[in-house]
C-alpha cells in the first residue's frame, strides 16, 4: 500500500496487511450496496490506471496513447467472443495478446524518442489506430449473471493488481526505478535499459489489454470509441489525481472519476471542462496525489512520501540560484 | 509489379486539386508545428493547447465578424494579437509556477487547458461547423491552364509561406532571435549578460500562441470555425513535429508542407492510406532516424 515503507526494502508492514484485507473485504460486499455493474467499470478502469502507472510511475515513461492498448483489446475481445464464439477466458486472453503484440510494435517505437517526445510518439501512434473499421459489436457471454460477473472482474482485477504490485517490487521493478531516475548511471552499470523499458511497454499494455477486454465483457459492447485520445487522456487523469508513482493511487482515481462522470452525465461536454480543470489544479498544487499525500498518514507514520518522478537538472538549480540572488520572485 | 496496389493514373485536374489540398493542409501543418517547435525549445514544454489555440483563432475571427461586424482583414491582426495575451497570461501564471518541475508536468497542464477550452466551445456550439465566408477581395478563382486556383487558397499558401520565412528570418538572421537561441542552449549563462530571459520567455510562449492563432483565422474560412478542429489537426502536427524532429525552425516548415504534399498525393493514388500516411512515415522515420529528419540528437 505504501510505496514508502516497502520501498525501504523492509518487510511488509502489518498495517499493509490490515488495509489489504479491509480493501479486499471491502470490494467482496460492495456489490451489495452499490450498483455492481458501475462497480465492474470502476474496476477495469482501475486495473488500466494501475497498468498506466507502472509506466509512468515507475519506468518514468508517459505513455499519452495507452487507450489504444485497452480500446484494441476490448474490441478483439468483444469481436472473439460473438464471431469466434470463444469462452470468455479465451476471449480475455485474445484481447490480451493483441494489446501485448501491439504494446511490442509501438513500445520498440517509442523508447526510440526519450522523455517528452515518448509521449509525442505514443500519442501519434494511437490515431493511426483508427483507421480500423468502425463499428460495435455485442459478445455473448456465460456470466450473465451480474453477481457472478462482479466477482470474475474482481478476480481478474486482483489477478493483475497482485501482477503490477509484484513486478513492482521484483529486481526488474528496482532497474524500472533504477533507469527512472538515472538512465545513463543504469546504462554504465550494465543494464540494457531499452529491454527493460520495453519489456515494461508491453506488460503495461498487455495489462490495459486484460482491463480492456474485460470491460468489453462486463458491458457486451465496444466500440473504438475506447481507443479515442480522451480515453488516454482520462488515464492520465485518474494516475495524477490518485497519486504517480503510489500503488493504489490509480486505484482511488479511477473510482473518483468514474463516480464523477456518472454523476455529472446530464453536464454534456462540460464533463470535458471539469476533467481539464482537474488536470491544471492537479498539476499546479496537488502534484502528489491523493494516496501520496494520504498514505503516510494511513500508514501510522508522518514520513513524507516519495516526491514524484521528477528530472532536477544541474542548470535549472543554477536559474534558481541566480533567480535567488537577483532577489526577484518567480 | 504493383498489380495488387489499387493504383491508377488519375485525371490531371484530380492531381493537381489534390495537390493544392494537400498544399494548402502543409500550410497549416508548417505553422502549427513552428509554433511547437519555438515554444518547445525555450520552454521545453509541449503546448498541448497548441490545437485549442489555433480553434481559439478561427473562433475570434468568427466572434469579430458576427458580433462586432469586423471583417476578416482586421481579424488577422486582432485575433493573434488577443489569443498572444491570453497565451501570455497563460505562461505568466500557470506555466511559469512548473517551470522547474518535470516536463511532464507542462504536457499535463497545457493538456488540461486544452480539455478546458474545448469543453466549453463544445457546450456552446456543439461539434458542427460554423460557416465563415471568405473575404470579398479574394472570392473567385483564376485559371492557370491546368487547373482552377481559387484565390482565397492561392493567398493562405502565399501568407502562410511568407509568415513561416518571416519567423525563420527573426529566429535566425536577427539580433533577438540570437538571444532567443543562446536562452535555449544556456539560459543561465544568458541571463547572467544581463538579458531578461523570463520575459523572453513569456513573449516567446505569446508569439508561439500568436501563430496558432493566426492559422486559425487563416483556416476559417476554408474548414469552418468549429470547437473540433484544433483537436482533429493537432496529433497530425505532433507527428510532423516528430518526423521533422524539434532542433530546426526550417525542418519544421520542411516538413510541414512535405507531408501535407505528400497526404494530398497519397489521396491521389491510394485514398484508404491518405489519413495513415503520415503516422506510417513517422514510424519509418522513428526507425531510421530516431531523432527526426532535421534534429539533433539530444
Amino acid at each position: 500500500m505504501s510505496a514508502v515503507s516497502l520501498e525501504r526494502g523492509k518487510a511488509a508492514p502489518v498495517a499493509v496487511w490490515v488495509w489489504a484485507a479491509g480493501l479486499i473485504a471491502l470490494a467482496v460486499i460492495a456489490p451489495f450496496f452499490f450498483y455492481p455493474v458501475f462497480l465492474m467499470k470502476a474496476l477495469c478502469m482501475a486495473l488500466f490506471a494501475c497498468a498506466f502507472n507502472l509506466l509512468l510511475g515507475y519506468a518514468g515513461l508517459l505513455s499519452f496513447g495507452h487507450a489504444a492498448f485497452f480500446g484494441s483489446a476490448s474490441y478483439i475481445a468483444a469481436h472473439a467472443a460473438k464471431m469466434w464464439g470463444l469462452t470468455p477466458e479465451l476471449a480475455i486472453l485474445a484481447g490480451v495478446t493483441v494489446a501485448a503484440a501491439l504494446g511490442f510494435v509501438f513500445g520498440s517505437l517509442a523508447i526510440r524518442r526519450q522523455g517528452i517526445y515518448f509521449a509525442m510518439v505514443t500519442l501519434a501512434l494511437e490515431d493511426g489506430i483508427q483507421a480500423v473499421p468502425r463499428g460495435y459489436l455485442f459478445g455473448i457471454i456465460d456470466l450473465n449473471q451480474t453477481m457472478v460477473m462482479y466477482y470474475f472482474v474482481l478476480a481478474v482485477f486482483l489477478f493483475g493488481f497482485g501482477l503490477i504490485v509484484r513486478a513492482i517490487y521484483s529486481p526488474f521493478g528496482q532497474v524500472l526505478k533504477a533507469i527512472r531516475e538515472n538512465e545513463p548511471r543504469a546504462i554504465s552499470l550494465g543494464y540494457r535499459t531499452e529491454q527493460y523499458k520495453l519489456l515494461a511497454f508491453v506488460l503495461s499494455a498487455a495489462l490495459a489489454g486484460l482491463a480492456g477486454s474485460t470491460k468489453a465483457l462486463v458491458f457486451q459492447f465496444a466500440s473504438l470509441t475506447d481507443v479515442d485520445w480522451t480515453m488516454s487522456g482520462e488515464v492520465v487523469l485518474m494516475t495524477l489525481v490518485g497519486g504517480i508513482g503510489t500503488i493504489l493511487g490509480p486505484v482511488v482515481g479511477a473510482f473518483l472519476l468514474t463516480t464523477m462522470e456518472n454523476y455529472l452525465a446530464q453536464a454534456g461536454s462540460y464533463v470535458t471542462t471539469i476533467e481539464g480543470a482537474i488536470f491544471v489544479l492537479c498539476v499546479l498544487t496537488f502534484r502528489e496525489g491523493i494516496v501520496g499525500v494520504v498514505a503516510p498518514y494511513a500508514m501510522g507514520r508522518r514520513a513524507r512520501p516519495e516526491p514524484p518522478p521528477e528530472e532536477v537538472q544541474v542548470e535549472e538549480h543554477d536559474v534558481e540560484k541566480l533567480r535567488q540572488a537577483a532577489g526577484e520572485g518567480g | 509489379m504493383f498489380d495488387w496496389l489499387p493504383i491508377a493514373v488519375p485525371p490531371a485536374p484530380l492531381f493537381f486539386a489534390q495537390l493544392l489540398v494537400g498544399l494548402i493542409n502543409g500550410a497549416f501543418y508548417a505553422m502549427l508545428s513552428l509554433g511547437l517547435a519555438v515554444i518547445f525549445g525555450l520552454l521545453n514544454i509541449i503546448n498541448f493547447t497548441h490545437g485549442a489555440q489555433y480553434m481559439l483563432g478561427a473562433f475570434s475571427a468568427w466572434f469579430l465578424l458576427n458580433w462586432l461586424g469586423i471583417g476578416y482583414w482586421p481579424a488577422l491582426i486582432i485575433a493573434p494579437i488577443a489569443v498572444g495575451i491570453l497565451g501570455i497570461a497563460i505562461e505568466r501564471f500557470l506555466l511559469r509556477r512548473i517551470a522547474r518541475l518535470d516536463h511532464l508536468y507542462g504536457l499535463l497542464l497545457t493538456f488540461g487547458l486544452a480539455l478546458i477550452i474545448e469543453g466549453i466551445f463544445r457546450q456552446q456550439y456543439g461539434s458542427s461547423g460554423q460557416p465563415y465566408t471568405i473575404p470579398p477581395e479574394l472570392q473567385g478563382a483564376r485559371n492557370l491552364g491546368f487547373m482552377f486556383l481559387p484565390n482565397y487558397r492561392a493567398w493562405v499558401i502565399v501568407a502562410s509561406l511568407a509568415v513561416c520565412l518571416a519567423t525563420w528570418f527573426v529566429i535566425e538572421r536577427t539580433r533577438l532571435g540570437a538571444y532567443l537561441r543562446a536562452a535555449t542552449e544556456n539560459p543561465v549563462l544568458v541571463r547572467a549578460f544581463g538579458i531578461d530571459v523570463p520575459r523572453m520567455v513569456t513573449l516567446t510562449y505569446g508569439g508561439g500562441v500568436a501563430l496558432a492563432a493566426l492559422a486559425g483565422v487563416m483556416a476559417a474560412p476554408i474548414y469552418q470555425v468549429s470547437p473540433l478542429m484544433g483537436s482533429n489537426i493537432i496529433i497530425v502536427v505532433f507527428a510532423v513535429v516528430v518526423i521533422g524532429g524539434m532542433g530546426s525552425i526550417l525542418g519544421a516548415i520542411v516538413s510541414g508542407f512535405g507531408l501535407g504534399l505528400i497526404e494530398g498525393l497519397t489521396k491521389v493514388f491510394y485514398p484508404e492510406a491518405s489519413s495513415t500516411v503520415i503516422f506510417v512515415i513517422m514510424a519509418l522515420v522513428l526507425l531510421v532516424k530516431p531523432a527526426g529528419l532535421f534534429g539533433r540528437t539530444a
